[in-house]
């Protein structure tokens, strides 16, 4: 059992000792035993514990980067005294097997978990069938947050698109000021939602009609004769100001991943078509957006994945009131402000229903690539 | 036109004309570039103003006297970061962040590897399951985490933050890290095999060294990811002043005092510090994570 043993990974001479012998079994269930229960005094430290931040950050991070390779180390061990025969069959999955286990756990169990509670009512005691799906799809609220939703993916995605890759192509051929001025773009992109929220609320605060206006909005209106407004409660183009938010947080991302597909165009296949005499318009239409197709396409399927499932801008702006609803700002509301679980599953399955064209598309990629 | 620069050697009176067609392209894009600043910029002006003049008068104001001491103060940031708890709000961002990305990371790197160079049955299925829950949305998740986690009592602790944090974040690690990995050389992983590597030293002492790249790209994708979030702060740790994240404690202040521009404006910028930081001093890596990362659910 122990013969291959110290052919596994080079040890100092103590462990290798400690280790060649019938010692080995001993230390390898001994060792993780002890494992385990440091982890799971951690475990309950970081969960009850009163102790001011400065150690709990220290258990954390020892915990988070140690406790984690410790975990590797040691049944990677333990694997290494199985019979020969199927050591190296198990040996993939204490690889594989934490990974499996997490997602397992935090992203599979909670699907399927999630579907059922979408067909029962909200303390998830009675079966009530497809009554939370007829309040998603038919109730006034509801469809004011679908149409909302609608607009956001039309409009988000349009703009981010288009403006990211008009703005790529035109820095394109301002040389050397070109890195600033994207830099300028893409600086929103590290802004989370809430801070970008914040950065607009104030672009649209409204002062009454004898003060001076702080938001800027505002004051280029009342500059150029109208009176001021509060833009968040004019409905319905509330929505479209909350919309811009997402366009000036998003173009910037698309504008890199853009720029770079278009530097990858060839430059003879630039130069053929200029020889032709076609003018850069139709360059651009005819080369250009054709040979970046395969960017356009992933970069429009990820801005939809994430506008679809837009959150904190409606929840720090304005709380879905005034018209502004969306479906994901609603989940949360139906989970914590009115505690109806069956309603809020119902709303996270129709977020999954949407993307399942895409996650086929991802797989079927997949796959291909792999041929 | 944009042949300018790839045909350095073009006659110059080519070069002049190019030049001045290019110049209404650099006013636009320049307006572009000045359009899409002004609002952080306004921001950032007024966190740095004087609570009275932020609401009496416009920040572009303070450009008619910006050398006039009485305009500017640091007192905002002072407040947010004592009184309104901020600065521990900061604390428990960076309590939250640390282990979110490292935990998420390694587990991910022993997965790609075993995916990309071990035998397993199962490997192929289990590989496109991954895959495919890349893009499904977190809020799939939430509700059953909630009761789980009410049952284990990890509701409102940082260990089930780190945890939710990993899960969500693994999948999109995962395939990121196995593209990489598995596009390292076969023989160099198939003679450490033959001088007698474990699997294990295989990937600590060879692959892991070798994948540094994409584990950077990746970390700052999930730095970012994590440090902005909000949704799964709220959920899992709560706005309570103990616990609460930077992003949950703004989002409550502007719930709560709307209007207090002195507050809100300083009080962003603290939670925008450590983002930007990153973004102007790593800003290669950090394009590179995005557009790697840009996929997730």
């Amino acid at each position: 059992m122990a013969t291959s043993a110290s052919a596994e990974t080079p040890r100092s001479p103590a462990l290798t000792r400690l280790t060649a012998g019938p010692l080995r079994v001993l230390v390898s269930l001994i060792v993780p035993a002890i494992t385990f229960l440091v982890l799971r005094w951690a475990f309950i430290f970081m969960r009850d514990t009163e102790a001011d931040r400065i150690s709990i950050a220290i258990v954390a991070l020892i915990i988070g980067v140690g406790g984690v390779w410790a975990l590797y180390l040691v049944t990677d061990n333990l694997v290494s005294i199985l019979p020969e025969g199927i050591r190296e069959t198990v040996r993939p999955f204490v690889f594989v097997g934490p990974a499996l286990v997490i997602i397992a756990v935090y992203l599979v169990y909670p699907a399927v978990r999630t579907v059922s509670l979408s067909f029962f009512g909200p303390r998830s005691e009675e079966f009530v069938g497809l009554q939370n799906y007829a309040f998603a799809l038919t109730s006034d609220d509801m469809l004011l947050a679908l149409r909302n939703n609608v607009l956001w993916l039309i409009f988000v995605t349009s703009f981010v698109v288009s403006l990211g890759l008009i703005i790529a192509v035109l820095s394109d051929r301002i040389g050397r000021w070109e890195p600033i001025a994207k830099s300028f773009v893409f600086l929103p992109m590290a802004i989370s939602a809430v801070g970008a929220s914040i950065i607009w609320k104030f672009v649209y605060s409204f002062q009454p009609i004898q003060r001076p206006q702080i938001g800027l909005l505002n004051a280029v209106f009342t500059a150029l004769g109208g009176d001021p407004q509060g833009w968040l409660i004019l409905k319905p183009w509330n929505n479209f100001f909350l919309i811009v938010i997402m366009i000036w947080i998003l173009t910037g991302f698309a504008m890199v991943v853009l720029s770079a597909a278009i530097k990858g165009v060839p430059g003879e296949l630039l130069e053929a078509a200029r020889m032709d005499g076609a003018s850069e318009i139709r360059i651009f239409f005819g080369v250009i957006v054709p040979y970046i197709r395969g960017t356009l396409i992933t970069i429009t399927t990820t801005v939809l994945i994430m506008v679809l499932k837009v959150f904190d801008i409606v929840f720090v702006m304005t709380g879905g009131q005034f018209d502004t609803e969306v479906i994901a700002n609603r989940m949360y509301r139906e989970m914590f402000t009115f505690g109806n679980f069956g309603r809020s599953s119902a709303l996270a399955v129709i977020l999954l229903v949407a993307v399942i064209p895409i996650m086929i598309y991802n797989v079927r990629s997949l796959e291909q690539s792999r041929r | 036109m944009s042949l300018g620069y790839q045909t350095p050697r073009s006659m110059s009176s080519d070069r002049l004309r190019k030049f001045a067609s290019g110049l209404p392209v650099r006013f636009l894009v320049l307006l572009i570039a000045l359009v899409w600043t002004l609002p952080s910029a306004g921001l950032l002006v007024s966190s740095l103003r004087p609570p009275i003049d932020i609401t009496s008068s416009g920040w572009w104001t303070v450009f008619a006297h910006p050398f006039e001491a009485s305009v500017w103060t640091v007192e905002n940031y002072e407040q947010v970061l004592t009184t309104h708890g901020l600065g521990n709000a900061f604390l428990n961002s960076v309590l939250v962040t640390v282990p979110s990305v490292v935990i998420p990371i390694t587990i991910a790197a022993f997965a790609a590897y075993a995916f990309a160079w071990l035998e397993f049955p199962g490997r192929k299925l289990l590989f496109i399951v991954v895959v495919g829950l890349m893009v499904v949305p977190l809020q799939m998740s939430l509700i059953p985490l909630l009761r789980l986690y009410t049952q284990l009592d990890l509701n409102g602790t940082f260990l089930g933050v780190w945890l939710a944090h990993t899960g969500f974040g693994l999948p999109l690690a995962v395939f990121l890290l196995f593209g990489y990995i598995s596009t390292l050389p076969g023989e160099i992983i198939e003679s450490a095999r033959v001088d007698g590597a474990s699997p294990l030293t295989t990937f600590t002492r060879l692959v892991l060294p070798l994948s540094v790249p994409v584990v950077a790209s990746f970390a700052i994708f999930q730095f970012l990811w994590v440090w902005n979030d909000l949704l799964v702060a709220l959920i899992f740790l709560g706005t309570k002043e103990e616990v609460a994240v930077i992003t949950a404690r703004l989002a409550a202040l502007v719930g709560r005092r709307g209007e207090q521009w002195h507050v809100l404006t300083a009080g962003a910028f603290v939670s925008m510090a450590v983002p930007l930081l990153v973004f102007f001093l790593l800003q290669r890596y950090f394009v590179r994570g995005l557009t790697a990362g840009s996929v997730k659910g």
